[in-house]
């Protein structure tokens, strides 16, 4: 059948040489189909990174900075607050091409800057979060805020900076900074960026003043847009506030104390003896916390860490000197309770003893009298009698019980505070002279200058307040510390309520504590008279730490009042002399500020006031 | 000759209900894609799953016209399709707009019209109605080359588009040839050149040509057994390539190793030819023949690949084949696509549950990567069950065109297979990463009109031509 072609159409299959070859492409398709499947099967089924990746994609962990706790004085008053500051992020695989030039307008940085923090970022990880621009200010971070759609991978992060109500206590509350690799690596809850206390009670109640970070999860889509919470939130976990922390230290007279050191080095620490307690902590020179937050830290940290007067470092804590006469208390104790002295015995003075020389005053002298003359004889001659106490089978053995009652003290080792760089201080061991003069070989007379708190000795102010506390509590102490209370629970489980007894009955305490009082207020004679107070009885000693460098340092301990004691004072004014002349008179304010809240003698404050050993 | 039949009534059931099982399927799996907060209205005009609601209302009546209209129309007017095409692919190419780079659009106001996605169809009749008379004799040289021009000239037409894509699937009118007869030796060697064009560009050509070289040795030697004709050429390769070593070292010291060897086999080779010649043994020369003409092709490949291929294309392929990782770049999209598909799981995260797609993490999701929503919100079991209704379709197909008493209606079937085929494996195979990124969309799945309609249309002339499958086209 023919068309108009020519051609034959329609031609019925009739013979079909190649049917066969149907089941080739029949096999073709379902072997292609198979192979989809199987690769199928591999990723859906079998390899599991291809969800991971997914979420990767789609999840944005943001983490929830709690705030820090805040910290308050003993009495409620706020010393440390928080303030908002804004970081912006940026995840380097999500930025997209920009208008580099209005983002640095905005930000206020220049585009050296911006191409060199994108790089470090990128470095640090393309796919995870770091910081681009570090506390951003509150109006920057509206302006940023309008804009913020134009800039996919960029997003900013609230956080919390620290906030000083008074430019005090930088020592006592330490600062916070940034975690630097070594902390990352050692506790992997910190992040880059992440901020830890470095020094203080920020430093020491780090874990329970950071609080616990959270994460919300959200889902974002290509652009980084935010586009809702992942699976309502219910994976979130919630930032934990951290806790409150309230602090021993008595604001008012924390400030006291600062203004009282002014112009001046050395420090002051006072104690509640009953319990430990640290109601002021002066390390002077110091400086103003505010300067160690936000992006003015680091200048600011290096301009302190350079000062010659070296503001950074805690005297208190970690400046060891010579306890000088501040030490004769302790000797005496130590001769009472070995019956080697009794509070009658006398010994006379011809302006000094042997070697070791003494000022003029009456003579012969009882315990009292001596520790009110503060006589060296005295207790040169007492100390010898403790070492060559025939009870002893040696000088060395006498000389270790007469360590130990030190040790007792919390001399030459750490008094178990809240702060961390607490220095142990020094009393020599027996091997220490052992070596020096060979075994057996000194005698008494040899190390005669510990008698008077001198030689190689040495100690430090928290160490000599809590010697003074001991006192005044009749033969114990608790550990001195910083931190009364943790949110609303008291700071137990730091061993700041065990009671550390030392081995001198209390009656040989009463006979020292008569000679202290007799310092201040014992009229003709007495070494401090000047820190006398009106219905305070003040007890205290004075003392004169040698200084190889310089002048001497004023050293002055008290309590008061006598009965029931509320306050152990150390003041140590460097380069100012004899304990009388600075160290008394300001401890005498000191207490007198803090037992009744003012203060009667304006002279005296001013001529505390006057004194300007920092040259300027 | 009076019609007998309601072709309505004759119209393959299955296959329509397979048709608009899968239409409705990919209008869900925009609407996934796409699908946002804000526009949640299924018929919003402004998004894409309305806009392709339109689409399938359009090829719906589409179809219907294509059934109604005679099945000799389309034998008849076979060519006439067919050159209206040709026309239509050099009319875009001058008036064609540019997008991506490519001129393969037509635009008229808001719509848009892909001249290439209506060729396919057109080549088909046209292919189908050449060999309808030409009585299976694919052997012949003068009776394949017509068909080879019939299936290259849309082929090349849309390749200067630049459209590759479309290329490969003109290439899939081979297995038509095949089933018409086509050598299998020239089919396979096909598939072979195709492997070898990916091995080429994985290895280094100078260790293919030396492989190649030595499996041809073994194959004489298997096919011969005589070890006279292989030791023969092996020792004129060594000899050759060894004094010409021997003379650069002491004279030029100027051709690299490689120039060396390849100049060596060159030489070696035309001296080998001589001493087959003489021998006049059919098994070796065949062999020469396919060792001589792999070394020609693989050194052509790496030519073509280095010099020839656009970067964007040199870049899909080396990221394809593992030359290059580059996740952020253009391996992105393969990347993305296998992971949305992957975090699926084995019974998906739910419809419109996909958080890859909706947030926009895999491009071209309503159209060249649909399957990944299917493969994310429906997981193994769903895109099992996708791939099963394709293997449905195209087996129904081919069962359909084997019981055609015309050879024009079954040739043309074949193509229909031929095409859907290759769209169906191409654009999953690339989905999952087995296969290079070629823009080509999912039959019936894709969002977009022409393609929409371009399927239709080719599927509704074969459902027409079966219909009336025991009238005569005259």
């Amino acid at each position: 059948m023919p068309n108009i072609t020519g051609e034959a159409v329609n031609i019925p299959a009739m013979k079909d040489a190649f049917i066969n070859r149907k089941y080739i492409i029949i096999a073709l398709i379902v072997l292609a189909s198979l192979l989809l499947i199987i690769k199928l099967f591999h990723v859906q089924v079998i390899e599991d990174s291809y969800r991971l990746s997914a979420e990767n994609n789609v999840l944005r962990y943001v983490t929830q900075y709690p705030a820090r706790g805040l910290i308050y004085d003993r009495n409620g008053k706020m010393l440390v607050n928080n303030q908002a500051a804004y970081d912006l992020m940026v995840i380097p695989t999500q930025t997209r091409s920009l208008d580099t030039t209005e983002f640095c307008t905005t930000l206020g940085i220049t585009k050296d800057l911006f191409l060199e923090r994108l790089k470090a970022a990128k470095i640090y990880s393309r796919k995870a979060p770091s910081i681009f621009l570090k506390q951003i200010s509150a109006e920057t971070y509206a302006r940023l805020q309008e804009k913020m759609f134009m800039y996919p991978g960029f997003y900013v992060q609230a956080r919390t900076l620290r906030k000083y109500e008074k430019p005090v206590a930088a020592h006592i509350l330490g600062y916070v900074s940034e975690v630097d690799e070594n902390i990352i690596k050692k506790e992997p809850y910190y992040k880059p960026g992440d901020y830890i206390g470095t020094s203080g009670i920020e430093e020491a109640y780090e874990k329970e003043i950071r609080g616990e970070k959270g994460v919300k999860i959200f889902l974002v889509d290509v652009y980084s847009r935010l586009k809702g919470s992942y699976e309502n939130g219910e994976s979130d976990t919630v930032a934990i506030q951290g806790k409150d922390i309230i602090s021993t230290i008595d604001l008012d007279l924390q400030e006291y104390g600062e203004f009282l050191m002014q112009n001046k080095s050395g420090s002051i620490v006072a104690i509640e003896p009953g319990s430990g307690e640290i109601l002021t902590l002066v390390s002077a020179p110091d400086y103003d916390p505010s300067l160690l937050v936000g992006r003015i830290r680091s200048d600011n940290y290096s301009k302190l860490q350079s000062d010659t007067m070296k503001p950074l470092f805690n005297r208190a804590l970690m400046a060891s000197y010579p306890p000088g006469s501040t030490f004769k208390p302790i000797n005496g104790l130590i001769g009472l309770q070995e019956n080697v002295i009794f509070p009658s015995t006398t010994f006379s003075c011809s302006n000094g003893y042997l070697f070791v020389s003494c000022h003029t005053h009456e003579s012969p002298l009882n315990l009292a009298g001596a520790i009110k003359n503060s006589c060296n004889s005295y207790f040169c001659q007492t100390f010898r009698k403790v070492l060559e106490n025939p009870e002893y089978i040696s000088l060395s053995s006498a000389y270790e019980k007469w360590r130990g009652y030190l040790s007792q003290f919390g001399f030459g080792k750490t008094l178990g505070t809240d702060f961390v760089n607490e220095l142990t201080g020094f009393i020599p061991a027996v091997s220490y002279y052992d070596r020096f003069y060979g075994k057996g070989r000194w005698k008494a007379l040899n190390i005669i200058s510990l008698a008077i708190g001198q030689g190689e000795i040495g100690t430090t102010p928290l160490q000599m307040a809590n010697m003074t506390a001991a006192i005044a509590n009749r033969g114990y102490y608790y550990s001195p510390h910083v931190v009364k209370k943790i949110g609303d629970a008291p700071n137990d489980g730091r061993g700041f309520t065990v009671k550390n007894k030392i081995d001198i009955d209390s009656v040989n305490f009463e006979y020292i504590i008569n000679g202290m009082e007799q310092a201040v207020n014992g009229g003709a004679g007495a070494t401090a008279t000047i820190a006398a107070l009106q219905d305070i009885i003040i007890c205290g000693k004075t003392g004169t730490a040698q200084n190889p460098h310089g002048e001497d340092h004023s050293v002055f301990i008290a309590f008061a009042p006598k009965e029931n004691p509320k306050i152990a004072i150390a003041v140590y004014v460097e380069n100012a002399g004899f304990g009388a002349t600075y160290a008394a008179p300001l401890a005498s304010l000191m207490i007198e500020k803090y037992l009744r809240g003012q203060i009667s003698n304006k002279y005296l404050e001013q001529y505390v006031l006057n004194l300007n050993l920092i040259k300027k | 000759m009076k019609r007998t039949v309601n072709i309505w009534a004759r119209i393959d059931k299955l296959t329509v209900f397979l048709f608009l099982l899968m239409v409705v399927l990919g209008w869900l799996n925009i609407y996934a894609a796409v699908y946002n907060e804000e526009h949640t209205g299924i018929l919003d005009l402004s998004q894409r799953y309305g806009k392709q609601f339109i689409w399938i209302i359009a090829t719906i009546v589409i179809a219907v016209f294509v059934v109604i209209i005679d099945n000799r129309f389309y034998f008849f007017f076979g060519y006439f399709i067919y050159g209206g095409a040709i026309f239509l692919l050099l009319l875009v190419l001058v008036l064609g707009k540019e997008i991506n780079g490519a001129r393969s659009w037509f635009e008229f106001g808001s719509l848009s019209f892909q001249p290439s996605e209506f060729a396919k169809a057109a080549t088909a009749l046209a292919l189908a109605r050449y060999l309808n008379s030409r009585g299976q004799e694919l052997t012949r040289l003068k009776i394949l080359l017509p068909a080879i021009v019939i299936i290259m000239l849309p082929a090349l037409l849309t390749a200067v588009q630049p459209d590759m894509g479309s290329v490969v699937i003109y290439l899939s009118f081979f297995i038509v040839l095949f089933r018409e007869g086509l050598s299998p030796y020239i089919f396979i060697s096909g598939l072979l050149f195709v492997l070898l064009f990916f091995v080429t560009l994985l290895f280094n050509n100078l260790y293919v040509t030396i492989a190649l070289t030595t499996a041809a040795f073994l194959l004489t030697w298997f096919a011969t057994r005589n070890w006279k004709v292989c030791f023969t050429g092996l020792a004129i390769l060594i000899f050759i390539t060894g004094s010409l070593y021997l003379l650069d070292f002491y004279l030029y010291k100027r051709l690299g190793t490689e120039l060396v060897i390849m100049i060596g086999l060159i030489l070696s080779g035309i001296s080998y030819a001589w001493y087959i010649y003489r021998q006049k043994s059919v098994a070796v020369l065949i062999m020469y023949l396919f060792l001589a003409g792999s070394i020609l092709y693989v050194n052509t490949v790496d030519y073509t690949f280095n010099h020839i291929l656009k970067p964007h294309q040199k870049e899909r392929v080396s990221i394809l084949l593992g030359l290059k990782s580059d996740p952020y770049g253009t391996g992105y999209n393969v990347n993305q696509a296998v992971i949305s598909i992957g975090s699926g799981g084995l019974a998906g995260k739910g419809y419109l549950q996909g958080t890859q797609t909706k947030f926009k993490f895999v491009p071209a999701q309503s159209t060249d990567f649909i399957f990944c929503t299917v493969g994310e919100e429906w997981g193994f079991l769903g895109s099992v069950v996708v791939i099963g209704l394709y293997m449905l379709l195209l087996l129904r197909l081919i069962f359909l065109s084997e019981r055609q008493r015309s050879v024009f209606s079954r040739i043309y079937g074949y193509g229909v297979v031929s095409i859907l085929f290759t769209h169906f494996f191409v654009n999953i195979g690339m989905s999952l990463g087995l296969l290079p990124v070629i823009g080509i969309p999912l039959p019936f799945f894709s969002y977009g009109g022409s393609s929409l309609w371009g399927f239709t249309i080719l599927l509704f002339i074969f459902l027409r031509l079966d219909a009336s499958r025991t009238e005569y086209l005259v």
